[in-house]
């Protein structure tokens, strides 16, 4: 099958690098010290990330009674970081399976970091369950195997069981399937080292891989079938997290919708993360020539549309309560939007539905400043959404006599700052121990060394 | 025994899809090419058969999911069976999501540990490596030199036509 290449489309990689250019832009920086600004960024990182090490230690030799949560509110903030953190690794997969899938070779630039940003963001999910535990040192507990209590299966009914064996997978998933993009480069690497112990590190890393055809070959298969198995798995994941709501009998939980609304609200999340670190990336590694504000735009136009999705949801909620004539529902909503956490509803939707609109005009697309300003309102009004999901529904439960108020804790905020800390500490540690962008994928879409226009094949 | 390689170094992506297919239609067998990344239509154009990974893939994936419907119906219904809130005993739609992610799960490590197999690859396997520049920014193309048919300086010919960059010959001791 013959390929036609546009002469309107500009192309993905700017100044006509050749394929041994690539590898020296993006090997260097691993080459050199790292720089002041990465140091910087780094100490900042660490300083968070000690800080939420601190607040845990505290929790775990106190009690979970050192957090702000009541008998009414039970989940706050550590679900509310749960979901959001799970939420921004979903573009990560959307960009390194889905977009795969539908050939966007626009992706090879910012895959492998999006992808890296999925495997943090899913340790940072991971660790909230683990410690809103009352006994993090029983989690083992979720998983099913032969023990001394009965054996005493666990309840294979409960979306709780369901979301631990979908985090699981979805991690393990994500870590191989970057690894293994990972191979073919860091067998690059190898091959600029002088003998020594980096080269035999990056040789036992990469595999011992050669370059050789047949390989390759399999290679391009297993790829595509990972992407075909992680599709379909990055939709499951969401859907389960939505279900550990929708499955209860909450006003504001108990709905249909609640699936695609979060699978849209994670992607759309995962995108402004995404928009936030390239902007930084590029930046902080001088990669004007890889990812360009053409990258950018792209993921503008898909914030845009999630946005959207969103938007739809919101609206589609309030409509079902008003339809329902059930005044339970009816009264949560109302409660969501005029109640005493009315401004956490105010901040989502105008961060979620107002802010991306300006996302339609080309002037703000193609302005880094404007684009990052309004990834970082995403981030906030994504983390609100799953606040008011969670503790609006909460706080005025069925009998009024138990509706009760929440203020999150020190210790609490101090968690929430510690895995951002985390985040950005293996974000940044990232960029200084592989390279940053999948050198095997970008050569592979450079207009260098394709003498014709027209066609792959003469 | 020993084995006698004919290899030719090339620039261009366009330059090894079009050796590798002329050396092809002139009778000559491609043992392999090394690229530093994918190559698309060179697996027609030296007629390699498509990999057979997706079977494992299949396979696999279906052997997890089946094993999962077993081990949950087993562990609800059958060893401990245990009342939540009025469920029947076997209930098959809620035990959708976990087994989806078994099989996930399954096939895809599966397909990922048989292509380091087939493929030979293993943590701190000493690399043949041709040239260092192969996983940089060259093509090699490695015939190897077996049957009556073998003619340096026809092949030389052919490679001239598609810029190539050097060629040499090697001379391996295998024992059989």
């Amino acid at each position: 099958m013959a390929t036609v290449y546009s002469e309107l489309r500009r192309p993905l990689i700017r100044g006509e690098k050749s394929t041994g250019e690539v590898t020296r832009d993006i090997s260097l920086p691993l080459e050199r010290a790292p720089s002041l600004g990465w140091w910087i960024a780094f100490l900042a990182a660490f300083s968070a990330l000690s800080l939420g090490v601190a607040a845990v230690a505290y929790l775990f030799s106190t009690g979970v009674g050192t957090w702000g949560l009541n008998s009414t509110v039970g989940w706050a903030f550590d679900i509310t970081n749960f979901v959001f953190w799970i939420g921004i690794g979903h573009a990560g997969t959307l960009i390194s399976a889905i977009l795969f899938l539908l050939r966007q070779r626009w992706r090879t630039s910012v895959n492998r970091s999006a992808e890296a940003m999925t495997i943090f963001a899913v340790i940072c999910a991971g660790l909230f369950p683990l410690i809103h535990m009352g006994r993090p040192w029983l989690a083992f507990w979720m998983f099913p195997y032969p023990n001394t209590r009965g054996s005493l299966w666990v309840n294979f009914r409960s979306p709780l069981v369901w979301d631990f064996f979908a985090i699981a997978t979805y991690f393990t998933i994500s870590v191989v399937f970057w690894y293994l993009g990972l191979m073919p480069d860091l067998a690059t690497i190898r091959d600029r080292l002088k003998p020594g112990l980096r080269r035999t590190l990056m040789n036992f890393f990469c595999f011992g891989w050669d370059g050789s055809y047949r390989t390759w070959s399999h290679y391009e298969t297993v790829y595509k079938l990972l992407a075909g198995l992680g599709t379909p798995l990055v939709v499951s994941v969401h859907t389960i997290v939505s279900w550990d709501f929708a499955t209860s009998v909450i006003p504001g939980w108990h709905a249909t919708i609640f699936p695609p609304y979060f699978v849209a609200g994670a992607i759309f999340s995962g995108m402004a993360m995404v928009l936030t670190l390239m902007i930084l990336v590029r930046n902080l590694m001088h990669l004007e020539d890889y990812i360009t504000p053409d990258h950018v735009d792209k993921m503008c136009k898909v914030t845009l549309v999630t946005s959207g999705l969103v938007g739809l949801a919101y609206a589609t909620e309030f409509f079902t309560a008003m339809y329902s004539a059930n005044r339970h529902e009816q009264f949560i909503f109302m409660n969501r939007a005029f109640g005493p956490f009315g401004w956490s509803y105010w901040i989502m939707t105008s961060c979620n539905l107002l802010v991306p609109q300006t996302l339609w005009f080309r002037r703000i697309r193609s302005s880094l400043g404007a684009v990052f300003l309004v990834s970082i309102l995403i981030n906030v009004g994504m983390w609100f959404e799953r606040f008011v999901i969670i503790v609006t529904s909460l706080h005025r439960d069925f009998l009024p006599s138990s509706w009760w108020s929440y203020t999150p804790t020190p210790i609490e905020v101090a968690t929430l700052v510690g895995s951002f800390g985390l985040f950005f500490t293996l974000f940044l540690l990232f960029l200084r121990l592989v390279p940053v962008i999948a050198l095997s994928e970008v050569k592979g879409v450079l207009s260098y060394g394709r003498r014709l226009k027209q066609g792959d094949e003469a | 025994m020993t084995r006698r390689y004919f290899i030719g170094y090339f620039d261009h992506e366009d330059d090894i899809l079009g050796v590798s297919k002329a050396v092809c239609k002139a009778g000559f067998s491609v043992a392999d090419v090394y690229a530093p990344y994918a190559l698309h239509g060179l697996d027609r154009a030296i007629g390699l058969a498509p990999s057979k990974l997706p079977w494992v893939c299949f396979l696999l994936g279906l052997l997890g999911a089946a094993f999962k419907v077993w081990f949950e119906f087993w562990t609800t219904a059958q060893d401990w069976p245990i009342n939540v809130g009025g469920k029947p005993w076997n209930s098959l739609p809620a035990f959708v999501p976990v087994t989806f992610e078994v099989m996930v799960l399954c096939a895809g490590l599966s397909t990922v540990f048989a292509f380091f197999f087939v493929s030979r690859l293993w943590p701190g396997k000493k690399p043949r490596l041709l040239d260092p520049a192969v996983t940089d920014d060259r093509f090699a193309l490695v015939l190897e030199a077996t049957d009556a048919t073998y003619d340096p300086r026809l092949l030389e010919g052919i490679f001239q036509q598609f810029h190539v960059v050097r060629v040499e010959e090697r001379v391996e001791e295998r024992k059989v």
